[in-house]
This record gives C-alpha cells, sequence and structure tokens, in this order.
C-alpha cells in the first residue's frame, strides 16, 4: 500500500466470531457461544499489542480469527491493506506468508516425525520457489536468529527442551519474512527462567525484522514487559484497551483495576488488601444483558444491568466501556469519584 | 544444621535425608537428592521451584505416595508424631493421609471422581477415618462446604463436580481435605489452573481457614508472587535439592543463592520500574542422571568458581532459618 506510514498494520473492526451449538435429538442449532462478541481495535507497524483477559474470554479465538483460522462470523479484518475476513481460498492463500503464528504449546505444534529442518522448511516448501540448497542455508540462517545451534538441524523435536521447542516454533513462524505474528501464550507451557529467555528473543526480532506482535497472554506481568499497548478482554468483548503505563498505572474498567489488583506482588511488603471479585465468569452462551461484567461488578450500577455501555476515549489514546465514566457527558468529573472509590477500597 | 533454632518439640514434620530415585528405561532418574526440612506448628512453609525440581515428589515420598517401582526410597527418615513415615505400613498410612495429613492436588478436575456426588466425596474421609454416619455425616460435610464458602452448600452435596467450576471444585478439594481436621495440609499447585481473579479469592479463603483452623500448611508452587503473599518460611528448590531456606522477607530482600537471586530478578514486576530488558538465566535445567557429584546450579551460576564443579556444596546457615547451598557462603563456618 502506497499511504503504508499513516494506516495501521491490522486494522480490525467488530469482529465476531460465534460458535453453534447443537442440541435435541435432530441435532438443530440450540443456541451459540459468542466467544468473541465484536472487538475492533489497531495496530501500527512495529508495535506490539497486548491481549489479556482470563480463561474462556475469547483472546485466543480473536488471535486464532484475525488470521482466519476461524472463518469469523462478522467483521472486517486488515492486514497490509487487504481485507481478509471475506478473502477466497485462493487469494487468503497468497496473503499467509505475511501473517504467521506461534502457539502455546510447542510440544503439540511440531510434528514428532519431521525433523526441525523439515518443519522450518516447510513453509518454504509450500510458499517459495526456493532450491533445495537455497532452502538449507535459509534453515540455517533462521536456526541461527532464534539461537538454535545449526548442529541439530538433523534431530527430531523431542530430543529438543520447551524452551528450544519454542524457538523452533519461532523459527517456522519467521521463515516467510512475516510482518506481523500472532503470539498466542507463547510462553504459558515454559518455566520462569526459560520464559525471560523467549522474550528477550521475541523483543531482539522484532527490532531485528521489524515485526508487529499481537502477544495474547494471561501474564499480566509479563505482557507489562512486552507490550507497547494493552487490551483487556472479558466475555468475548474488549473492555478497556490504553497504552501501557496508562493501562498499569491507571486502570478505568473495574475489570481491568480487579485483574491487575489480583496479580500476586513477588514482594512480601506488598501484602495490601486486594479487590477480590466475587463468584465466576458467566457462560458465553449465555451472557448477562447489559454489561457482561455487571454480575461480578464491585461498582454495579442500575443501569449496568439494562444497557450495554459503548467505548470512550477517557485519556489520550485509553478507551474503556463503562457507564462509570458516562453519566456526565464532560468527563472530567468521572475519574475523580473513581479515585474515591478506589480510596475507599 | 538446617534447624538452626527450632527446638525438637516445636516441630512437626521432620524430614532428613530424604532420597527418591526414579528407574527408568533410560536410566536412573535421581529426583530427589537429600532433602532435609521441618514443619512447625501453625505456619505456612512455602516450596518454590521450577518443574522438575523435585518439590512435588519429594512431598509425594514422604507420604508414600509413589508407585514402587518405579519409585524408590533409597534414603531418609519423615518423622511424623513419633513415627517414620517411610517405615509405617500402608494401612497406617493410609489413615495418616486421610485425618491427619490432608492433600490438595493442582488440577481438581482430576483428583475429584466424576462418577460420584461432591457430598458422597466428602463424606468418604469422614466414614473411613472419623466413623461418622448418616446424618452426623452429611452435617459435617454440610459445614465444610460452608467453611471453604461455596453457597447454598446443603443443596450443592448432591451436585456432581462437573457442575461446579475450576475455582469452586478446588474449594471442594480443600474441603474434603480438611475433613478430618488434619493437623498438616499439603497443597500442590493448587492454584495453578485457576485464572488470576480466582485465584485471588483462593488465596483469601486460604489466610481465612488457617487463621480458624491454626494447621500448618506445605505449599508448592512455581509463582514468586503467591509465595510471597502467603508464605512464613519458603525452601528453594533446583535439581532435586534444598538450595536456600528463608524466612519469607529474608528470601526477597536478601536472597543468599544465585539461584534465588537470579530467580528474582528474572521475573517482571506488575508496578513500579519496568525493566527494559529481562534478566536471563542462561541454559537449561539439570538431568538428574545421577546423585550430584557438583553444585547442581554450577553450569548456569554467573558466579561459579572452580569447586563448585568439583563438589555438591552442603547448606550453610547465614542466620536463624536462613541457609543456603552454596560456596560462596563458606566464609563463616569456615573454622568448623
Amino acid at each position: 500500500m502506497p499511504d503504508g506510514s499513516t494506516l495501521p498494520l491490522v486494522s480490525v473492526q467488530n469482529l465476531k466470531m460465534h460458535f453453534p451449538i447443537h442440541g435435541g435429538l435432530l441435532r438443530r442449532q440450540v443456541g451459540e457461544v459468542k466467544a468473541v462478541d465484536g472487538v475492533s481495535f489497531d495496530i501500527a507497524e512495529g508495535e506490539t499489542l497486548g491481549l489479556v483477559g482470563e480463561s474462556g474470554c475469547g483472546k485466543s479465538t480473536c488471535g486464532r480469527a484475525i488470521l482466519r483460522l476461524y472463518d469469523p462470523t462478522e467483521g472486517e479484518i486488515r492486514i497490509d491493506g487487504t481485507d481478509i475476513a471475506g478473502l477466497n481460498h485462493k487469494d487468503l492463500r497468497a496473503k499467509r506468508p505475511v501473517m504467521q503464528m506461534v502457539f502455546q504449546d510447542p510440544q503439540a505444534s511440531l510434528n514428532p516425525r519431521m525433523t526441525v529442518e523439515a518443519i522450518i522448511a516447510e513453509p518454504l516448501d509450500e510458499h517459495t520457489t526456493m532450491t533445495t540448497a537455497e532452502k538449507r542455508e535459509k534453515v540455517r540462517e533462521l536456526m541461527d536468529a532464534v539461537g538454535l545451534n545449526r548442529a541439530f538441524a538433523g534431530r527430531y523435536p523431542h530430543a529438543f527442551s520447551g524452551g528450544q521447542r519454542q524457538r523452533i516454533g519461532i523459527a517456522r513462524a519467521l521463515a516467510l519474512n512475516p510482518k506481523f505474528i500472532v503470539c498466542d501464550e507463547p510462553i504459558a507451557a515454559l518455566d520462569v527462567s526459560i520464559q525471560a529467555q523467549v522474550v528477550n528473543l521475541l523483543e531482539d526480532l522484532q527490532r531485528q525484522f521489524g515485526l508487529t506482535y499481537l502477544f495474547i497472554s494471561h501474564d499480566l506481568s509479563m505482557v507489562r514487559h512486552i507490550a507497547t499497548r494493552v487490551a483487556v478482554m472479558y466475555l468475548g468483548k474488549i473492555v478497556e484497551i490504553a497504552p501501557r503505563e496508562a493501562l498499569y498505572e491507571a486502570p478505568k474498567h473495574p475489570y481491568t483495576q480487579a485483574l491487575l489488583s489480583a496479580v500476586p506482588e513477588p514482594d512480601p511488603a506488598f501484602r495490601t488488601a486486594r479487590t477480590i471479585l466475587q463468584g465466576d465468569v458467566p457462560s458465553p452462551a449465555n451472557p448477562p444483558q447489559g454489561c457482561n461484567f455487571c454480575t461480578r461488578c464491585p461498582q454495579v450500577m442500575d443501569i449496568c444491568h439494562k444497557t450495554e455501555p459503548s467505548m470512550r476515549e477517557l485519556a489520550p489514546g485509553q478507551f474503556a466501556a463503562c457507564h462509570l465514566y458516562n453519566e456526565t457527558s464532560d468527563h472530567a468529573e468521572a475519574p475523580e469519584a473513581q479515585q474515591e472509590q478506589l480510596e475507599v477500597q | 544444621m538446617a534447624d538452626g533454632a527450632a527446638s525438637r518439640s516445636d516441630v512437626i514434620l521432620d524430614v532428613s535425608g530424604l532420597k527418591t530415585v526414579f528407574r527408568t528405561r533410560g536410566g536412573e532418574v535421581h529426583a530427589v537428592n537429600d532433602v532435609s526440612f521441618d514443619l512447625r506448628p501453625g505456619e505456612l512453609l512455602g516450596v518454590v521451584g521450577e518443574s522438575g525440581s523435585g518439590k512435588s515428589v519429594t512431598m509425594m515420598s514422604l507420604l508414600g505416595l509413589l508407585p514402587q517401582p518405579p519409585a524408590e526410597i533409597r534414603a531418609g527418615t519423615v518423622m511424623f508424631g513419633g513415627q517414620d513415615l517411610l517405615k509405617t505400613p500402608d494401612r497406617d498410612l493410609r489413615h495418616i493421609r486421610g485425618a491427619r495429613i490432608g492433600f490438595v492436588f493442582q488440577d481438581p478436575m482430576t483428583s475429584l471422581n466424576p462418577v460420584f456426588t461432591v457430598g458422597y466425596q466428602l463424606r468418604e474421609p469422614l466414614r473411613k477415618h472419623m466413623g461418622l454416619r448418616n446424618k452426623a455425616a452429611q452435617d459435617r460435610a454440610c459445614e465444610l462446604l460452608e467453611l471453604v464458602g461455596i453457597p447454598d452448600a446443603r443443596r450443592r452435596l448432591s451436585d456432581y463436580p462437573h457442575q461446579f467450576s475450576g475455582g469452586m471444585r478446588q474449594r471442594v478439594m480443600i474441603a474434603i481435605a480438611l475433613a478430618c481436621d488434619p493437623q498438616i495440609l499439603i497443597a500442590d499447585e493448587p492454584t495453578t489452573a485457576l485464572d488470576v481473579t480466582i485465584q485471588a479469592q483462593i488465596l483469601d479463603l486460604m489466610a481465612e481457614l488457617r487463621e480458624r483452623l491454626k494447621m500448618a500448611v506445605i505449599w508448592i508452587t512455581h509463582d514468586l508472587g503467591v509465595i510471597a503473599g502467603i508464605a512464613d518460611r519458603v525452601l528453594v528448590m533446583y535439581g532435586g535439592q534444598i538450595v536456600e531456606q528463608a524466612p519469607v522477607h529474608e528470601l526477597f530482600t536478601e536472597p543468599k543463592h544465585p539461584y534465588t537471586q537470579a530467580l528474582l530478578t528474572t521475573i517482571p514486576h506488575i508496578r513500579g520500574a519496568r525493566a527494559d530488558k529481562l534478566t536471563v538465566i542462561e541454559g537449561q535445567p539439570p538431568i538428574l542422571s545421577a546423585a550430584p557429584a557438583a553444585c547442581s546450579f554450577a553450569a548456569r551460576c554467573p558466579v561459579a568458581f572452580a569447586r563448585c564443579q568439583q563438589e555438591n556444596p552442603p547448606r550453610f546457615a547465614v542466620a536463624p532459618d536462613h541457609d543456603a547451598a552454596c560456596f560462596l557462603l563458606t566464609e563463616e563456618p569456615a573454622h568448623a
């Protein structure tokens, strides 16, 4: 695209991913799970957007739908200038090299019967016309880039540790020089001392190749480290999206506030009172009326049970969907009320 | 040397020199190497370590929960209530496990039986170990569910595990472990499978239960944040050994072992200053195919020297209840 510098690399508008529930004798559709229900965001080139939330909130489904690993129910997904939501199979395949994915479980996402060389070369086989010698050289280069010993190219995945397997998965994702990579919980299966190795690698590669990441994770501390902007999901919807500093220093949405306060801080001097949310997340097949968070929100009001709040910009770049900030049209007063409530807690 | 200040009478569980080996087709795995620690009444002892560091195997060894073979407990004593649990016949051990030492596992879905109601599974230890029947057992079961904060307890007794959410199932597990008023509760990564907001609920419940029941707790986790929030004293495990023991504040302010120090700097924080680049512990955890002849952390240690490759360091005391297995600390007890 000629005007690439002004357009975001990834732009998602009103993405919906509903899965049908079949039941009864005739296996008719009796309902649907609204895994992702109207999600919109942009990711600028070279940026890392962190997507956080608890299990079942739809963050992984969202990441997969954006790469068309699912066929979205509704919405627009523009990646590098093309709306891929409605693309046919052939055009989509041509577009695949631009967007890649790193999966959570390196054990399950690598074929145990293929050598490391074959795994990393597979995208090259599929999408390029490189000669065998060229592919060989490219695989070796990729192994260097992710810090794997070239001499191990002929080994099988089981011979590697979890952290090294994740490096293989990253090398495969890099093979086609993508612009955009969805990292779906890439460190969740790894030990603490290995997590830092993989995160540093992802950051180095981003700098080196100018990559754009969607970093999906439930680890809020790690997202604070890697992301430039952060989106918080709850029950299929984004409740708050903001630059990193704003989100962690001054979270606006009561869910973001509770989520951050629930993260145990590795410092025994910090045993303060936490905001403990009551109850569990409702089922996405049967979300509550009004605001999705109204069943657990510590600051719930009458209006929350009736109308769904819309996204508003509360600070530069910081958007949240909450009625607390809606009462008065000017939002100069609302954050103060919020602050008072925080102090009471 | 590890016991330091605590007098014997003050200890309810005393483990010393525990060694557990697994025999596999690929050779032996020395999962637990010479582990010694004690547990005092009412305290919460945190055990931290990465996967494969031997924290779960240690706890399962001392309760006789490991299938033998392939496991083999080579050495050690586990003194509890005047008897050595490693020499106790299985039938007596079964009674101790159910009634006097409770156990909560990581995954509440796989540790509850899906075909029995929660009420049945709660009444089972009451019937076996306390001889409670019918109404008495039902009342006690109901009381236990209320204790762990499950609303509408009496009705929920007739529900099956799948009708509970993850956090609620873990509450049920805790209720079962507490059924016979145990002196010790061993919790093995009880919040790892849960979301942070649910984890916060369980940690809160645990703090409240300890206050009310005055029991001693061993809490195994890989999450230093959880440990910081609940533990009184902490054991850090690496390569099947305890590399550091310290009161929780000292562990976080003055860690003595290079592994503990590295671990504390490698985790990102949610508050305060944000590091531009994470500190990395290079390399991989050791493969425990033989009893350690050198320090198990030597290969990854930034301050390792010649002696670390030749001998396995014992735990050197640095303060009351604080010791670490590192030769850098030898200066103090050198006169011995």
